[in-house]
């Protein structure tokens, strides 16, 4: 089972064929000094899969999806995307360090949406978003504006494409965030907590935008969020982490409705007393 | 080009001169920085504009222009009106005023970044205004000060070649004397150079020590 | 008095000429130094440890060793090692290679302040490591040098008066000049003082201005 051929097995042949995972985390650890942050994690992701990952704050969410997005590096094991390592690259059979033009090509596969936004400040709502498709996949400048506008339509915000970051509210600038990633038509996308930063009356909007998108498009899809009903109607899986394991996973009905372990329970227990219903 | 070293040990001792008198011009010039920046820093904080406007201009203009031009003043054109001053004393004054416009700025901005909130406390404390300034502002203020105060010390010392043309006879006035004397500029000049990276560069390493302190104190 | 009264509008024209100088040394300095500022700060922040050190030698070289010592050295030691620089190019070059040190600082500093953010922004966004500092970091952190760039350049033309000593005509050298013409010192002192301080008024606004411009691209500071 944890094995994946990705040449073609004669052997599975015969079988069902079970699709091969878009992404493969393998045995991930990572420290920061002495202070260990993922403790051998291992999860599988198949394509268009929507997953939610869930758990106590410092448990090492934020940790995975920037080692995904290349913004963070691995003490130990593999990861794999559509079946090529992402940290290392295979030279004659054995894998060796990635270099950044390996780096380069593994990013097109995937993208980011921050906790903080991380908008361009000096850049206006367009040009943040044709800038990339531009510049890392020589896109015709107005190619990359008529994709840009329709992708501020889908979030509403065909109307400030000339505004500059400054003017725009919180949910604006998220909802250009994220058609900033969405631009480069990535093949996988990292929520990270991306309504915590903002007020409660204006999550509503970012996350109608992701429901939207989830409906929509066969995008797989990596969230990390405290929103926990939003996470049980979104997802198709969901993760538990605590202390950089993966505690438990499954349906969002089981996680949230029958929980195994007795951590997920208490931090289930603890989020519902903190008022977040699901 | 010979390096040569007899006649190195032959002029070191007349460059010794010039580096006590640098030395001195140093030393006197950011005794004058020190205090004069110091009233500068209050005038300019002054509530009455007729003092904090004339002094923020007149700083601004000593900013705004050459040490060199500023100590011709001092050496040729004081004498004509009957104020006589050693060349070395034209040298610290003008050293001294020159850096007090940046002194300044630096008490400033030190007095500036204590917050509101202490002038507030120490008031509800009751404290005079003179205990305020003498128990809870000066205290903080003043260390953090010492490293950018440090910092112009050292830019000071590194103008002193610059009184060699008001014919104070510190180390480049004493380097160019050999120098014209022997026909042999290699040597002091490059003498002259080495001399002041070995003040300046174990200062700087000094003083990066010193700014890391006060700034993770912070 | 009367000889300067005779004469005033020569006087002046020679001051005019002088200030000129003045001028060139400081466009031309500060140009080498801007591209040398750029260099350099950016060789510091370098991940490759050689590059890094060399960038560090220099700038605590040039900064370590007085601006006027180095003019000097230059000046008479430089052709007698087989590089015969005319005094105006001695000018510019020593000028300019030292406020690059300090330019330096100021380059890296500013490239610091842009938070680390931006920076996993452009790499989530798959931009090369050249798109990210020419897109994303160097816009935003330019306009936090330049401020401090006025200063340099401010320094710079002050520093610049020591040309006159190694006997280029410079505004410095032309009051010396007029002074051991007519006898009279203050005027051409003054004179000189009063140019200098309008160049700096000059250098101030000149780059506010250029200040404003970018600021208003980034249209209000980050919080
Ligand atoms: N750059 C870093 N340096 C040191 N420690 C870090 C760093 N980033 C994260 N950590 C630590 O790693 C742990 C996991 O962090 P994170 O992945 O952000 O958790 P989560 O997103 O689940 O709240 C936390 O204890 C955090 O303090
Ligand atoms: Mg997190």
């Amino acid at each position: 089972m944890k094995e994946h051929d990705h040449t073609g097995d004669s052997m599975n042949a015969a079988r069902p064929k079970a699709p091969s995972p878009i992404i493969e985390v393998k045995d991930i650890s990572k420290s920061f000094g002495s202070h260990q942050v993922l403790k051998d994690l291992s999860f599988d992701v198949q394509p268009g899969e929507k997953l939610a990952l869930i758990g106590p704050s410092g448990s090492g969410k934020t940790t995975i999806l920037r080692i995904l997005m290349t913004l963070e590096t691995i003490d130990g094991g593999v990861i794999r995307i559509d079946g090529e390592p992402l940290w290392h690259m295979e030279k004659e059979g054995q894998l060796v360090p990635a270099n950044e033009a390996h780096l380069h090509r593994m990013r097109t596969k995937v993208g980011m949406v921050f906790q903080l936004f991380n908008l361009f400040p000096h850049k206006t709502v367009l040009d943040n978003i044709t800038m990339a498709p531009i510049l890392t996949k020589g896109i015709s400048r107005s190619d990359a504006k008529a994709r840009a506008m329709e992708l501020l339509d889908m979030v509403g915000l065909a109307d400030k494409a000339t505004a500059k970051p400054a003017q725009l509210s919180g949910g604006q600038k998220q909802r250009v965030a994220i058609a900033r990633a969405l631009a480069l038509q990535p093949k996988i996308m990292l929520f990270d907590e991306v309504t915590s930063a903002l007020d409660p009356e204006i999550v509503e909007e970012v996350l109608g935008v992701m429901r939207k998108l989830a409906a929509e498009t066969d995008m797989t899809m990596l969230l990390v969020t405290h929103e926990m009903g939003f996470a049980h109607d979104f997802a198709d899986r969901v993760l538990f982490f605590d202390a950089g394991r993966i505690i438990e996973q499954g349906p969002p009905d089981q996680i949230f409705r029958a929980p195994q372990e007795e951590r997920t329970q208490l931090f289930l227990r603890k989020i519902l007393a903190a008022g977040r219903a699901i | 080009m010979q390096w040569d070293w007899n006649f190195i040990y032959q002029i070191l001792p007349t460059l010794w001169q010039g580096v006590i008198v640098t030395v001195q011009a140093t030393l006197l010039g950011s005794l004058v920085a020190a205090i004069l920046g110091l009233f500068i820093a209050i005038a300019k904080r002054s509530s009455n504009k007729w003092i904090s406007r004339p002094v923020s201009s007149l700083a601004m203009f000593v900013r705004g222009t050459p040490l060199l031009v500023q100590l011709y003043v001092l050496f040729f054109v004081l004498p004509d009106i009957g104020i006589l001053l050693s060349p070395l004393a034209a040298g610290v004054i003008g050293i001294g005023v020159h850096y007090s416009a940046y002194t300044a700025e630096v008490y400033r901005a030190g007095i500036e970044n204590i917050e509101r909130g202490q002038w507030e406390a120490a008031k509800a404390c009751n404290l005079s205004s003179h205990q305020i300034w003498i128990h809870v502002i000066i205290p903080q203020a003043v260390p953090p000060m010492i490293p950018a105060l440090a910092n112009y010390l050292l830019m000071m010392f590194k103008e002193t070649p610059l009184l060699s043309a008001i014919t104070v006879y510190e180390l480049m006035t004493a380097a160019r004397g050999v120098a014209n004397s022997y026909y042999r500029y290699f040597e002091p000049m490059t003498l002259v150079g080495i001399f002041f990276l070995l003040i300046s560069i174990p200062t700087v390493i000094l003083l990066n020590r010193l700014e890391k302190k006060y700034s993770r104190r912070r | 008095m009367n000889v300067i009264e005779a004469d005033w509008l020569g006087y002046v024209q020679l001051m005019l000429e002088g200030a000129l100088v003045t001028v060139e040394l400081t466009v031309y300095g500060s140009i080498i130094a801007f591209f040398g500022a750029f260099i350099l700060g950016l060789a510091k922040l370098s991940p490759w440890f050689p590059l890094r050190w060399l960038a560090i030698v220099y700038i605590e070289f040039f900064r370590g060793s007085s601006i006027f010592v180095q003019l000097f050295w230059a000046y008479f030691v430089l052709p007698l090692i087989g590089f015969p620089l005319s005094a105006l190019a001695t000018g510019i070059m020593v000028l300019g290679l030292n406020v690059s040190a300090y330019g330096a600082e100021v380059v890296r500093g500013a490239i610091l302040t842009v938070p680390k953010e931006q920076w996993e922004a452009s790499v989530a966004l798959n931009l090369t490591k050249f798109q990210r500092m020419r897109h994303i970091i160097l816009p935003q952190a330019i306009v936090v040098m330049l401020p401090t760039f006025s200063n340099n350049v401010i320094e710079l033309m002050k520093a610049s008066a020591v040309v006159s000593l190694i006997s280029l005509a410079d505004l410095t050298f032309q009051s010396q000049v007029i002074r051991l013409q007519t006898g009279n010192t203050l005027l051409p002192f003054a004179g000189a003082l009063l140019i200098y301080f309008i160049l700096s008024l000059i250098i101030v606004y000149g780059i506010r201005r250029i200040e404003n411009k970018m600021a208003e691209g980034l249209d209000v500071v980050r919080s």
